[in-house]
């Protein structure tokens, strides 16, 4: 697989929700049907612009998250596109039933934005950092996650979103933070299609979020090491690119998941489950050990959760080796002839 | 159609539906028989007079919504939908198979049900975002605006039970309604006294629900909601009210008009042919 819409330097100058705000103004202006949805959370100051150009159609609910989705799927019965936004752990814990039925079950075209996801929000706690998104999610029918990893592909994310005629997840890190953009504005994006963003044959490295940044930092210095590293943008959990994951099980042999999710039902449990049944690899799952959050700096609780450069690299490493030894064995068994 | 000849049509009618609905609950062996015929009598007021709807087009988006928030209660639903041409009278026969149009809640994939239920208290909140809807002008204030410029497109109707106003999720509504002044929402409680497995009070004891309501700032009016002269009535008294969503507290009979169940719990019962055959005695013509 070929690299491609890779920026040289990764600057962080946007955060993902501001680029997700920006793309909804955008989309605003074309369209009379999106509307804005809030429960008692910050739109932002790109979000606060759309308020002032479109009053009616930025609507807030105040701190009722179920009422919020709900409602939303009536807005949608009314003829509009809502997009809701609140905090991701309340939008799936008090919203749920809400998030099934209202919106998956009725195939309404509601866009649930889940902010602040994973637990890369500094300074919040356990209380508000969502780990089951991922896994509560995969298992409803009819929905579509994206889980974008930087400030452009979030932005195309809400554009592919709002086109795609259906539920959609749309998963944003912390709202507040500018995270460090990999794509050139001219990205071709498309909802399920993983994206390449480093080149190699040795391991593949698929992540997701904010953590293909981490995954990038790893595989250039894999490189250094003279170890090629396939990494897979997989910025859509549901549907799984699983010709892109079955390419990486056939071609390489070898491969690590990456996410700031519960390593349990996420996208290493996807992998997993795909290749277990249709090309058997050795797989090391990185993601949040099935703990909690935790308060500290984001970096401090990506390291209580064990979500770390080193925890890549030791992943590497144990798939590499496994590959490895199951490659001598075999080299074993082979009769002579 | 003098007012006296249209409320005794209205009568003649919702025995009709409890008649049908009978018999959509024999496909399965098992009816909701207590819900659907306490509120048979309101189903029967909106569908064949207030609701600006067209069942030839079940999706027009300017037609007025009817959320039905207690999705259980759905032969009688189904009923009225063959009744007024939403489907086919013969399809009431697959009800409750694998795969039919008629699932055993009301579904959204029936042609004039506007939102899925059995997942109780999500209701209110569904009609809440479609009558907001109603008012979102695109590109100026009109649902915020003090004074509106523009009248709703649509009204919102939508049919509670008593038991299911437990759930918190209805009073985040309820505010949420009068918040936005939604005076195109219609909530019917209807309020018989009974749930799932025992007496309303003896549950949850929820005091009045009416004046709940009035504490959320709703219009309200309390009636017998088994008397069609009443429903008529308080469905026509909602449409004049402005600047606030209006409810009506039903008081119905659970099992109305099947004299053996009447004010027991027949929330959920068997139908045997025995109960058919009793039951279109006592409703007949």
């Amino acid at each position: 697989m070929k690299t491609r819409f890779l920026r040289k330097t990764r600057d962080a100058s946007e955060s993902m929700y501001a680029a997700h705000n920006r793309a909804l103004i955008a989309m605003a202006e074309k369209s009379e049907k999106i509307v804005s949805c809030y429960g008692d959370f910050p739109p932002g100051e790109v979000g606060e612009v759309f308020q002032k150009q479109y009053p009616d159609r930025l609507i807030d609910v105040g701190i009722a998250e179920g009422h919020l989705i709900t409602s939303a799927a009536g807005l949608a019965d009314a003829g509009f596109i809502p997009f809701t936004h609140c905090h991701a752990l309340f939008a799936l814990g008090r919203g749920y039933n809400q998030i099934r039925h209202n919106v998956a079950y009725d195939n309404r075209n509601v866009k649930v934005v889940l902010c602040n996801a994973g637990v890369a929000w500094g300074g919040i706690g356990p209380s508000h950092l969502a780990i089951e998104d991922f896994a509560a999610l995969r298992a409803i029918p009819n929905l579509v996650i994206l889980s974008p990893s930087d400030a452009v592909s979030a932005e195309k994310a809400t554009l592919a979103a709002a086109e795609y005629a259906g539920p959609v997840i749309l998963r944003l890190p912390a709202v507040g933070t500018a995270y460090p953009t990999l794509y050139t504005n001219d990205l071709k994006y498309e909802i399920g299609k993983a994206l390449c963003v480093h080149e190699g044959e040795d391991v593949a490295i698929l992540a997701t979020g904010i953590m293909v940044n981490d995954a990038l930092g790893v595989a250039e210095s894999l490189k250094k090491g003279g170890i090629g590293a396939r990494v897979l943008d997989m910025h859509t959990i549901k549907p799984l690119d699983e010709r892109a994951v079955l390419a990486a099980a056939r071609d390489i042999g070898a491969i690590v998941t990456v996410e700031d999710a519960n390593v349990l039902g996420g996208l290493g449990g996807a992998v997993a489950e795909l290749t277990a049944e249709r090309c058997p690899v050795w797989i090391k799952r990185v993601g949040i050990k099935d703990v909690f959050g935790e308060s500290g700096t984001a970096e401090e609780i990506k390291a209580h959760c064990g979500l770390t450069p080193a925890a890549i690299q030791k992943a590497v490493q144990e798939v590499l080796n496994a590959k490895k030894g199951n490659a001598s064995t075999k080299k074993r068994k082979t009769p002579r002839r | 159609m003098n007012r006296e000849e249209l409320v005794r049509d209205l009568h003649a009618k919702a025995n009709k539906l409890r008649r049908e609905s009978l018999f959509v609950m024999k496909e399965m062996g098992m009816g909701w028989l207590g819900g659907s015929f306490s509120s048979a009598d309101v189903v029967t007021a909106l569908f064949f007079h207030k609701m600006r709807r067209d069942p030839k087009r079940p999706q027009w988006s300017e037609r007025d919504r009817l959320i039905i928030s207690k999705g259980h209660a759905c032969e009688v639903f189904y009923a009225a939908l063959a009744e007024a041409g939403y489907i086919p009278r013969e399809e009431l026969k697959t009800y409750s198979h694998t795969g039919s149009r008629l699932q055993t809640h009301v579904d959204c994939r029936t042609p004039g049900i506007d939102c899925s239920g059995g997942s109780l208290g999500l209701g209110l909140s569904f009609a809440v975002g479609s009558a907001m809807g109603a008012y979102i002008r695109p590109d100026a204030e009109n649902l915020k605006a003090a004074a509106r410029n523009q009248n709703a497109r649509f009204r919102v109707y939508c049919i509670l039970g008593d038991g299911e106003c437990n759930e918190g999720q209805v009073w985040e509504a309820a505010a949420n309604a009068l918040h936005f002044r939604l005076d195109n929402l219609t909530a019917i409680v209807d309020s018989n006294k009974f749930q799932s497995t025992g007496p309303v009070e003896k549950k949850m004891n929820m005091l009045s629900l009416g004046e709940k309501f009035k504490a959320f700032g709703w219009e309200t009016r309390e009636i017998d909601g088994n008397d069609l002269s009443a429903v008529v009535d308080a469905l026509d008294w909602a449409c004049t009210v402005q600047g606030r969503p209006q409810a009506i507290v039903a008081h119905t009979i659970k099992g109305k008009g099947f004299p053996s169940f009447e004010n027991t719990n027949c929330h959920f019962v068997k139908i045997t042919d025995e109960i058919l055959r009793a039951g279109l005695e006592a409703l007949k013509e």
